[in-house]
Parts: C-alpha cells; sequence; structure tokens
C-alpha cells in the first residue's frame, strides 16, 4: 500500500477535497462514482467530471445503502428511493401517513427490505411485498448473505425473519435490552447486534447461543465485516476493535484485536473489500487506514475537529471516500 | 465549519400533563407567538388535537430499561431514535419540544438525555413543564399515580384553567401541589396563556444554573401565590426544620436537608451513591449545593432516580453563607435515615 517506513505516513495531502454543504451521512460508490449521502434531501455525486447534486428526499435522509448498482435510501417523508448510476430516482414505497423509513437493507437477487414504525418490509426482486410486524420499532435490519431471511433488531431482541416462507414462525433470539443494530457474519453463521449499552450481543445462529462483546467507551455506531469475514470491525472506542469470527466458536472466551490506538474515539469503520486493511475515521476528523495484520496505519485525512461520520470503499479496494458531520469530504484515489 | 463539541447543543423541552390539562393549548400557543424561533416538535400518537408546525414527529413512547440490572435506569426508545433523526436536519429548528401522553412518565424522557451519549452530545434537556388542570387536579392525584409523578417531577408546573374554580379551591391546590413539590415554578394561567420565557430557555438542568436550593415560594420573583400556604390548614400537614410541609396522607414528599457546617468528600460522595444506588427507584429528582472542607469552591449536583450529575461550580464568595443544602422528592423516602445519612458526611 505504502513504500515508506515513517511512522504514521501521510496520503493526506492527496484526497481531493469535496465541500458537500451539508453533513455526511452515508458514502457509496456506484461505479466508480463516489456518492455522498446528505443528511437532508439530496445525493452528491462526485464523479471527477464534477459534483452534482440530485434531490431525492423532501426531508432527513435517515439510512442508506447501496449494492454499488443503485443507492436505496430512506427518509423522514416516509419515502423508500432508489436512485441510479444516472442519478434517476424512482420512488419504490411510500408510507400513506408519511411516517419515517427509518431503515433499509439490500439483500439477494436484487431484494429490498425496509421498516416503518414496527413494521419490516421486504420488496423482492420480482416485486412481491411482504410485512412483518416486530413487537417494538425496528431499530435495524440485514439481509443474511444465504437464503431469504431477513434479521430485524428491536427490543429484547433480533428476530430472523423469513419473508418467502409464509408458514415458517420468525425465529426470535431474546436478550434484554435495547438492540439498535443487527448485522450477520458473511458465512452466515452468526448473528450480532449493537445495543443501546456500550456492547455488542451476538448469537450464533445454529444453537442460538449468546456471545458478550463489551468494554466499549460509547455505543457502537458503525459496522464492517473484513474482507475475508475473519474479523468484525467496529467503532465506539478510543482504538480499532475487531472481533475475531474465524472459528466455529466466534469471539467466544477470545480477546479482540486492538489496534490503531488514538486520543480520540472510533466513530466511522470501512473494511477494504480485498485486502486485510480497515479505513478508521474519527471523532477528532482523522481517517487513517489500519493493516490488521501488523497495526500498521497511514493517515489520509488530518484531524481538524470534524466527526467523521461515513466511509465507503469502491469495489475495487483502489478509492477510499469519507465525510464528516460537518460537511467536509474527500475522496483518495491509492 | 465548528465541530458538534463547541457549537450550542439544541434545547428540549418537556410538557407532561394529565389528559385534557391543555398540554396541547399550551404547545399550540408557543408555536404561535411571534418570537421567530423554530421548533420540532415530538408529539405522541395519541394527540386529538392538530399542532401546527412544520416538523411534527409522532413518537411511540417506548420506554426501554437499560441492560444494567436497574430497573428505573430507562430511557425513551423512541426519542433516541427521533432525535438522531431530526438533528441531520440541524439548522432547520432551533429547539426540540416533547409532548407526552397523559399517562407518561417523564423519567425516561429526562433520562434518555443523560443515559443516551449521541442524544445528550447533541440536545440538552431545558426543563420539565408540567400543565394541570386546576378543576380535577385534586382527584388526578388521588386516582391517577401518573398525575403526581409529573407534578413531582416538574420544574415549572401550570395550573391551568383557573378560572373554572373558586379563589379558595385554587389555594388549596397550590398547597397540595407545594407538598409534592416545593422547587418547581408555579403559575396560574387561564387558557394556558403564559409568558414564553417562563415555559422555554430555563436551564433547569443546567448545573450551572443551581444557584439556590429554597422552596420556590420564598422566591421573590414568583408572583404568582402569596404565600396561600400559611394559613388554613395547620391540621394537615407538619413543619419540617427547613419549613416545607407536606400532606400526612402523601406518599410523594421532598426531604430537604441544611448545614452550616464543611462536609467530608470522601464521606458525602460514598454516602450519596450509595443512596440513589438503593432508593433510586423511589428519589425522582434530587438537586444540592455543596461546601466541602478546604474546597473554596461550591459543588452543584443534580440528578433523576439513579443518575446524578455534578461538578465544581464557582468559588464561593466572601460574603456568602457556604451552607450545604440537598433536596430529594420522591415516594416514600426513608427520611429518618437520609436526614442521619447526611449529617454523618460532615467532617
Amino acid at each position: 500500500m505504502s513504500d515508506t517506513q515513517v511512522p504514521i505516513p501521510s496520503l493526506a495531502d492527496r484526497v481531493r477535497a469535496v465541500n458537500t454543504g451539508a453533513p455526511v451521512v452515508g458514502v457509496h460508490f456506484l461505479g466508480s462514482t463516489p456518492i455522498f449521502v446528505l443528511g437532508e434531501e439530496a445525493l452528491l455525486f462526485a464523479g471527477e467530471d464534477g459534483e452534482r447534486r440530485v434531490v431525492v428526499h423532501a426531508g432527513a435522509i435517515l439510512d442508506s445503502v447501496s449494492d454499488r448498482k443503485r443507492v436505496i435510501s430512506g427518509g423522514d417523508d416516509g419515502k423508500l428511493i432508489e436512485t441510479s448510476p444516472d442519478g434517476d430516482r424512482r420512488e419504490l414505497a411510500s408510507d400513506e401517513k408519511k411516517r419515517w423509513v427509518d431503515h433499509v437493507a439490500l439483500g439477494p437477487d436484487d431484494a429490498v427490505a425496509w421498516s416503518v414504525g414496527k413494521t419490516a418490509h421486504v420488496r423482492t426482486g420480482k416485486g412481491d411485498l411482504r410485512m412483518f410486524d416486530a413487537p417494538s420499532t425496528v431499530a435495524g435490519l440485514a439481509f443474511a448473505p444465504k437464503g431469504f431471511r431477513v434479521a430485524v433488531a428491536h427490543y429484547n431482541g433480533a428476530t430472523l425473519w423469513f419473508p418467502n416462507a409464509s408458514g415458517a414462525k420468525p425465529e426470535f433470539l431474546e436478550w434484554k435490552g435495547s438492540h439498535l443494530g443487527v448485522t450477520i457474519s458473511p458465512d452466515g453463521k452468526f448473528l450480532i447486534t449493537t445495543m443501546q449499552e456500550p456492547t455488542l450481543h451476538g448469537w450464533r445462529i445454529a444453537d442460538a447461543k449468546h456471545m458478550r462483546m463489551s468494554g466499549y467507551s460509547t455505543r457502537v455506531r458503525s459496522l464492517s465485516w473484513t474482507a475475508n469475514g475473519e474479523f468484525l470491525a467496529t467503532s465506539g472506542s478510543e482504538q480499532l476493535i475487531l472481533w475475531p469470527f474465524d472459528g466455529k466458536d466466534g469471539p467466544m472466551g477470545r480477546q479482540p484485536k486492538i489496534l490503531a490506538r488514538a486520543e480520540s474515539r472510533v466513530t466511522s469503520v470501512a473494511s477494504h473489500p480485498r485486502q486485510p486493511v480497515v479505513a478508521v475515521g474519527y471523532a477528532d476528523g482523522a481517517v487513517k487506514l489500519v493493516r490488521i495484520d501488523d497495526d500498521a496505519l497511514i493517515l489520509a485525512r488530518q484531524a481538524d475537529g470534524q466527526h467523521v461520520s461515513a466511509l465507503g470503499w469502491d469495489s475495487s479496494g483502489q478509492t477510499l471516500a469519507f465525510g464528516t458531520e460537518s460537511g467536509g469530504a474527500g475522496i483518495l484515489a491509492l | 465549519m465548528p465541530s458538534p463539541s463547541n457549537t450550542e447543543k439544541i434545547p428540549v423541552t418537556v410538557l407532561t400533563g394529565y389528559l385534557g390539562a391543555g398540554k396541547t393549548t399550551l404547545l399550540n400557543r408557543i408555536l404561535s407567538e411571534p418570537h421567530g424561533k423554530k421548533f420540532a416538535v415530538i408529539v405522541n400518537e395519541f394527540g386529538e388535537i392538530g399542532i401546527d408546525n412544520e416538523l411534527v414527529v409522532n413518537a411511540d413512547e417506548e420506554v426501554f430499561e437499560m441492560n444494567n440490572g436497574c430497573i428505573c435506569c430507562t430511557v425513551r426508545g423512541d426519542l433516541v431514535r427521533i432525535i438522531d433523526g431530526l438533528m441531520r436536519r440541524k439548522g432547520k429548528f432551533d429547539a426540540i419540544i416533547v409532548e407526552t401522553t397523559g399517562l407518561a412518565d417523564p423519567a425516561p424522557v429526562a433520562q434518555t438525555f443523560f443515559m443516551d451519549e449521541a442524544v445528550g452530545s447533541r440536545t440538552k434537556l431545558d426543563a420539565v413543564v408540567t400543565v394541570a388542570d386546576a378543576k380535577w387536579l385534586t382527584d388526578r392525584l388521588k386516582d391517577a399515580p401518573e398525575a403526581k409523578n409529573q407534578i413531582a417531577f416538574a420544574d415549572v408546573i401550570l395550573i391551568n384553567k383557573t378560572d373554572l374554580v373558586a379563589p379558595e379551591e385554587l389555594s388549596e391546590l397550590e398547597v397540595r401541589v407545594r407538598g409534592l413539590n416545593p422547587y418547581a415554578r408555579l403559575h396560574r394561567t387561564e387558557r394556558a396563556k403564559i409568558d414564553i420565557g417562563e415555559v422555554l430557555g430555563r436551564n433547569a438542568f443546567d448545573l450551572d444554573r443551581i444557584l439556590e436550593i429554597e422552596p420556590s415560594f420564598l422566591d421573590p420573583d414568583d408572583h404568582h401565590h402569596d404565600h396561600h400556604h400559611e394559613h388554613g390548614h395547620d391540621h394537615q400537614h407538619h413543619h419540617h426544620g427547613s419549613g416545607l410541609k407536606h400532606y400526612h396522607d402523601e406518599e410523594m414528599q421532598s426531604v430537604s436537608l441544611k448545614t452550616d457546617k464543611p462536609l467530608n468528600p470522601d464521606k458525602f460522595f460514598p454516602w450519596i451513591q450509595d443512596l440513589v444506588a438503593k432508593d433510586g427507584p423511589s428519589i425522582l429528582r434530587c438537586k444540592g449545593i455543596l461546601s466541602f472542607k478546604d474546597d473554596p469552591e461550591r459543588f452543584v449536583f443534580q440528578g433523576v432516580h439513579m443518575i446524578l450529575d455534578g461538578d465544581h461550580q464557582r468559588p464561593w464568595r466572601p460574603d456568602e453563607r457556604r451552607d450545604s443544602r440537598v433536596v430529594f422528592i420522591g415516594r416514600n423516602l426513608p427520611e429518618d435515615r437520609i436526614r442521619q445519612g447526611f449529617e454523618s458526611c460532615i467532617a
């Protein structure tokens, strides 16, 4: 990645700065074009040929996800919107009471999931609609990598829902407390939630065996599986916390790998799509590339007090884009 | 551009009150005044009267227990979610108003601002404002524990619809309200008509604003009642050393402590932490100004159930009496034990 051996070499001077003029809440790539999701209304297409603001919602953008072919976003205008690489906006769903579309997820075969209040919705690739009512407000959605299953995080646990098997009873994984986000490991064996408390909770899906991952200084708000699924990279402490998921027991009885220690708290993480490298954003504005094997660091953005709120890689891992709560954004071609 | 840490936090006002007391009337009054301020309003989904405001969000009042083994450590999950969403539109509003249902407990709302780091770093709880119906409050205090909670928890209380009751009935009601909460600002209103400065921008949870701990009816700025409590009801309440009174039959009460002797911080902190750990569920609010031995600065604290927030505030002034004062408002408080515990903290 870098031919220099100096401690914390910097590539920050190679960053193409983008002024979004609004808080950045998400970063995606459509082809080679970086897309910054703004806190309100718009996506900012930041291709090398110029920046283009595409208005997609009439209000706040609450969640977004991308499969590199399209960006799916949910807004406080009650709309679920699909945006194409050309910037064409298509309304996929609209809540009749204009309730917030809080969460979105993308699944296999072009399926889309979203939630409004306590209800999780799925639209299959064929356009069929499915619904699931959670016991409390849906706080996170994730598709399993294989099979047509959706994990729904809520109060006192998570539910594995099988949208295409109408007779199948959703599988309830119970753990007391408020679960605010969910992810399933790339091998499909583990389901992990982030909680209101500064901790993660996990289940081995096969036998619902529990695992607790704690020790954070604040609530974990950013998760990312490393390229080979070996680690789950997490924000929430003054270092990058990587939980090992390589064995059949996941992190049960094991310590996490702790890298990239800093004065400031990690706010955002994004694993490199191919290599054992994680991009880490901090509350003080710094963005670093961290090599998992030896904790080698490269600075991608200088600390300036802005809270890093979003990070994203292109599919080849050649380009990293990042944004902050104050609207500072940048693109680094490696 | 400024980082979130050095920008102003958005103030949040919580409006509580039993059904029909006039919360929504007050809310619409606040929104329609020509103050030039923009509000984001979070209302409960069963609100029956329309709200005339651009940014209105429906809340479902989900009270979530924190997973820390403490049953009184609850947060409003919907507020965590909604405030996170609203802050994406920062700049579109100057303040947030949360209107709760008549049955809501204000404590989880307040605790959300102390328990959730993301909420607490962007917003600050300004005050809990309770609207009470002058005609029906006495009945509600008997049959609705929620109404009692809302009065006891409040920083500002509007006794509304005063035109519907006789003056002596109103005085009696105020005595009863004072018995539950001697520290709130009390206002008599008709159709929730009040100067907005009396309900917004109160900074009631701001440590810097803890100036005095005196029952509010001794405060010369509080014009709305002229010591009604002083006459007529001697058979119903008794006096404590501090001058506080409450009904014998009242499970909700306040305990006020005072000493002119300096306290030992090494005794006080373990004592208060142990007290709120054990009696936190029955303590709704607490507040204190403390003088520690050999400490030139005032220490102030405030708390909600088990959550305590405290800091040095400023140096004691040369002309100031270095008294330590602490008050607890709560349900069935073990008064004697609290007094003994406090006295054992004297250096």
